[in-house]
């Protein structure tokens, strides 16, 4: 079994790291896992994506090209990788910033993740875990408790308790999510 | 007898491998391609660095620049990357094992001093994370487009050692072998990554120390006046002194004698010429590394290196799949070219495909060695536009051909 | 028993097949040569311990002939070799020789940052005002309105002054002398290669094959005399008023002083590291 996520987006929302995260909870629970990403020379804006691949198996080609989950926190990443998930592949969008669908996918998840990381944590700065988070409950891909070890591995201590806060935050708006 | 006013102080900056290999957790670990080329390097001894940023080989300085100080190594950044190959290649000469990173345009710059670790013997490693040429190009995008500038960049006849991994923990031991291999042939080797495999992740368990295999040249015995920088002898492999032994050599970029003077003798400088040949050419076997994969019963072979080869993998389980019988062939040692064993492998399939992220380089190579087939069952694919072989296009192909 | 002069040079001179040397009569090269083997004589220096690197020019041909570790590299490089060889064996004294091209046009940008960083490498250079190996090609260093084979109407480039150029790069050692004062030049070798940190010696030399023929400067004994009075020490020229000293060269140990060293400096920083990390 082998499951392909893409995260994207633009520079600066903290994309890649997120995908580090999720690369390196699925390290934790032993499985195979490869993450690539993709970037624009910008620090900040431009485009930016993060592939994971989970598998049980040996992962030859490392980026995702027919995704099981597609998360999209701009209009622009939405539109250029909607056309790439698979039939039944779970699309999460940050409606804070995708206004419009372009195929309306059969497993839509909606959130505005960031005026939620805005308005709950004081700054959007967050919104990259909050999705994670978000995705890691909708999908199961990985163990809450291994996502929440990977991002206390990945992140500076001094943010570790922020994260995990929108961590929360992101679970639990997975658990209320209502279709 | 000369007295010593200048206190010969014991060198400050030679390290001992075991400072340089600190033991470290060895657990799996999720290991980015460049970090594990800098784990690599210091596994293997690397205890001077000498750099300029360049994306996307950058992380391999960053983290150099973190760890060789805690191991009595020397980091240094450099004004630009002609300085570095100068530098390591100096630092060398004087005892190091010495490696610098690099991408496309810093590697173009090098070149010069490569020729010149060449013809001086010099052990030293080049790492080039490869980015989509030519000029500036595309900084974050893959390309394999140094597979011939790194065997012919240059100027002048210098046979050439290139490694060329396909995944993270590849990367790591080949990192080991390049600096085993510049150590063991004096000569300047080239460790070519790709873009994608340089900056991707992937689960990977570091082996013990205990299993990781280090070799460092061969210090002379002789007394400073028998000393010679280049040492006729058996398969060319001769020892070398270092700066501050007494030996006490020149080193230069000149055609040289082998005492290292310079000449112009015609049959000096063939025997120069030859010795750096055949350094390559007699030792091909312990050189030469390539992966044959599901090439028992193929009829089609895809020869691909680096990244394009993991395309190539998914593309072969989905072409078996249907019943197509085809296998990869995979060069770990690009330069020198595995010639009889390609030769060897692609004699029993009907039909070879030749995917490469660039215009068609290797392509070249699988023709010379393919003169029993047709020109049409000798296929390249090609791609230059900053992007990767899907194992969909590498599977039209191979539909295409069957 | 005081040693004669000529014998110590013997003495540092590599002897089998070696000579004759590349270089032509008249030329100032090998009164140089004869200047650094004094010094470090006089030094008392292992000979061991010397690292000489050079570039690519008529100058960088030196190490060659003289027996110590010698590295002769590439056009330009030389300071970036020597910067490899000090940083791994800051033990060493690492001299650099080089010429008015190698070290300004090629390399200047090697020559500014060795400065900036302050690492303890001698670099002496013989300034000859023009690319001699090749055949009088001009160089940064010839003057305005010489001629040179690629400057066949006078050259219409403003020159570098070499001195301040390495002292405005943060040189902590420069001194400028030339080759017809050889105790001087001998003097400031020693100063420069004691110095603990980026040292820059200009010794004026005399091409009379090349630079001295294509602008009728006479033989070498002309340019000798040329030497002598045109240039005025450091000390006179201060006393001097203006009109005395126009159009004359200054010679002197023009900068002197202390400042981190960048192999200490590394040192430092590898203390730091190590007490940070607990060892």
């Amino acid at each position: 079994m082998s499951y392909e996520i893409r995260l994207s987006g633009s520079g600066g929302q903290g994309l890649i790291l997120a995908g580090i995260i999720l690369a390196r909870a699925a390290v934790i629970e032993k499985k195979r896992v490869t993450q690539t990403q993709s970037y624009g020379p910008e620090s900040r804006g431009g485009y930016s994506r993060a592939d994971v691949i989970i598998s049980d198996t040996d992962i030859y080609f490392p980026e995702a090209t027919n995704f099981n989950c597609l998360l999209a926190l701009t209009q622009e990443a939405c539109d250029k990788y909607l056309f790439d998930l698979r039939d039944s592949g779970i699309l999460i969008i940050d409606t804070t910033f995708v206004k419009n669908l372009a195929l309306a996918a059969e497993n839509t998840y909606e959130a505005s993740f960031t005026d939620i990381a805005q308005e709950k944590l004081g700054s959007p700065i967050s919104t990259n875990i909050m999705s994670l988070a978000f995705l890691v409950k909708i999908t199961g891909i990985v163990k809450e408790d291994s996502l929440k070890q990977a991002i206390a591995e990945s992140v500076k201590p001094a943010f570790v308790d922020l994260n995990h806060k929108a961590m929360k935050i992101g679970f639990d708006l997975a658990k209320n999510y209502k279709k | 007898m000369q007295s010593k006013k200048t206190k010969t102080l014991e060198p400050q900056t030679e390290t001992k491998l075991a400072e340089l290999q600190q033991t470290r957790e060895r657990r799996t670990v999720l290991m980015q391609g460049n970090e594990a080329v800098a784990y690599g390097a210091l596994d293997a001894g690397v205890n001077f660095f000498a750099g300029y940023p360049i994306t996307p080989s950058t992380e391999i300085a960053e983290i150099l620049s973190v760890e060789l100080p805690k191991r009595n190594g020397v980091f240094v950044q450099m004004e630009d990357e002609i300085a570095s190959i100068c530098a390591i290649t100096g630092a060398s000469l004087a005892g190091a094992k010495s490696l610098t990173a690099t991408s496309g345009p810093g590697f173009s710059l090098m070149q010069e001093g490569i020729g010149y670790a060449k013809i001086t013997e010099t052990p030293c490693v080049v790492v080039n994370v490869q980015r989509m040429g030519p000029s500036t190009g595309m900084p974050t995008s893959p390309a394999q487009g140094d597979i011939m500038q790194s065997k012919w960049g240059s100027h002048g006849d210098s046979p050439a050692i290139v490694l060329y991994p396909d995944s993270v923990k590849e990367s790591y031991e080949l990192t080991i072998r390049a600096v085993n291999l510049s150590e063991k042939y004096r000569t300047c080797v080239i460790l070519l990554l790709d873009e994608v495999l340089g900056h991707m992740r992937e689960a990977v368990c570091l082996p013990d120390l205990a299993n990781v295999r280090v070799i460092s040249r061969i210090k002379p015995t002789v007394p400073p006046h028998w000393y010679k920088h280049y040492d006729e002898n058996q398969k060319y492999l001769s020892p070398l002194a270092s700066y501050g032994e007494g030996y006490r050599f020149h080193v230069t970029g000149l055609t040289h004698d082998s005492h290292g003077f310079p000449t112009n003798k015609s049959t000096e400088a063939f025997e120069m010429m030859e010795r750096l040949r055949k350094k390559i050419s007699y030792n091909i076997r312990d050189l030469v590394q390539i992966e044959s994969h599901k090439m028992e019963d193929a009829t089609i072979a895809i020869f691909a290196a680096g990244i394009v080869s993991r395309a190539a993998k998914a593309a072969i389980v989905m072409a078996r799949a249907e019943g197509i019988k085809v296998g990869l062939l995979r060069p770990l040692t690009i330069w020198p070219f595995p010639d009889d064993a390609v030769r060897k492998m692609l004699r029993n399939v009907e039909t070879v495909i030749v995917p490469e992220l660039n215009q068609g380089q290797f392509i070249g190579e699988i023709q010379r060695l393919t003169k029993d087939k047709s020109e049409s069952n000798v296929i390249s694919l090609q791609r230059c536009d900053g992007t990767l072989f899907t194992p969909n296009d590498i599977l039209r192909k191979i539909k295409e051909v069957s | 028993m005081a040693t004669i002069p000529q014998k110590i040079v013997h003495q540092y001179l590599r002897h089998d097949k070696k000579f004759p040397h590349v270089w032509c009569a008249g030329c100032s090269n090998g009164i140089v040569l004869g200047a650094i083997i004094r010094a470090i004589a006089e030094m008392d220096i292992n000979r061991d311990d010397i690292v000489m690197v050079s570039g690519i020019g008529c100058s960088s041909r030196m190490p060659v002939y003289i027996d110590l570790n010698t590295l002769h590299t590439l056009h330009g490089r030389s300071i970036a070799y020597a910067t490899g060889v000090k940083l791994y064996k800051p033990y060493m004294k690492v001299i650099v020789i080089t010429g008015d091209g190698d070290c300004t046009a090629i390399g200047g940008n090697h020559l500014i940052h060795a400065a900036r960083r302050n690492i303890d490498l001698t670099v002496i250079l013989i300034n000859n005002n023009i690319y001699g190996m090749t055949g009088g090609q001009a160089s940064p260093t010839t003057p305005h309105m010489a001629i040179a084979t690629t400057a066949p109407y006078g050259n219409i480039e403003p020159d570098f002054n070499v001195c301040n150029l390495a002292m405005g790069a943060g040189a902590s050692f420069v001194a400028r002398t030339t080759a017809y004062h050889v105790q001087e030049m001998q003097k400031y070798f020693i100063e420069a290669i004691n110095h603990p940190g980026f040292s820059l010696v200009e010794v004026e030399s005399a091409c009379p094959v090349i630079y001295g023929r294509l602008n009728k400067k006479g033989g070498a004994p002309e340019m000798m005399k040329s030497m002598r009075d045109n240039t005025i020490p450091l000390a006179a020229y201060e006393k001097l008023p203006k009109e005395k000293t126009e159009g004359k060269t200054i010679r002197g140990i023009l900068r002197q002083e202390v400042r981190q060293e960048y192999c200490a400096a590394y040192q430092d920083l590898i203390k730091r590291v190590n007490v940070k990390e607990g060892k």
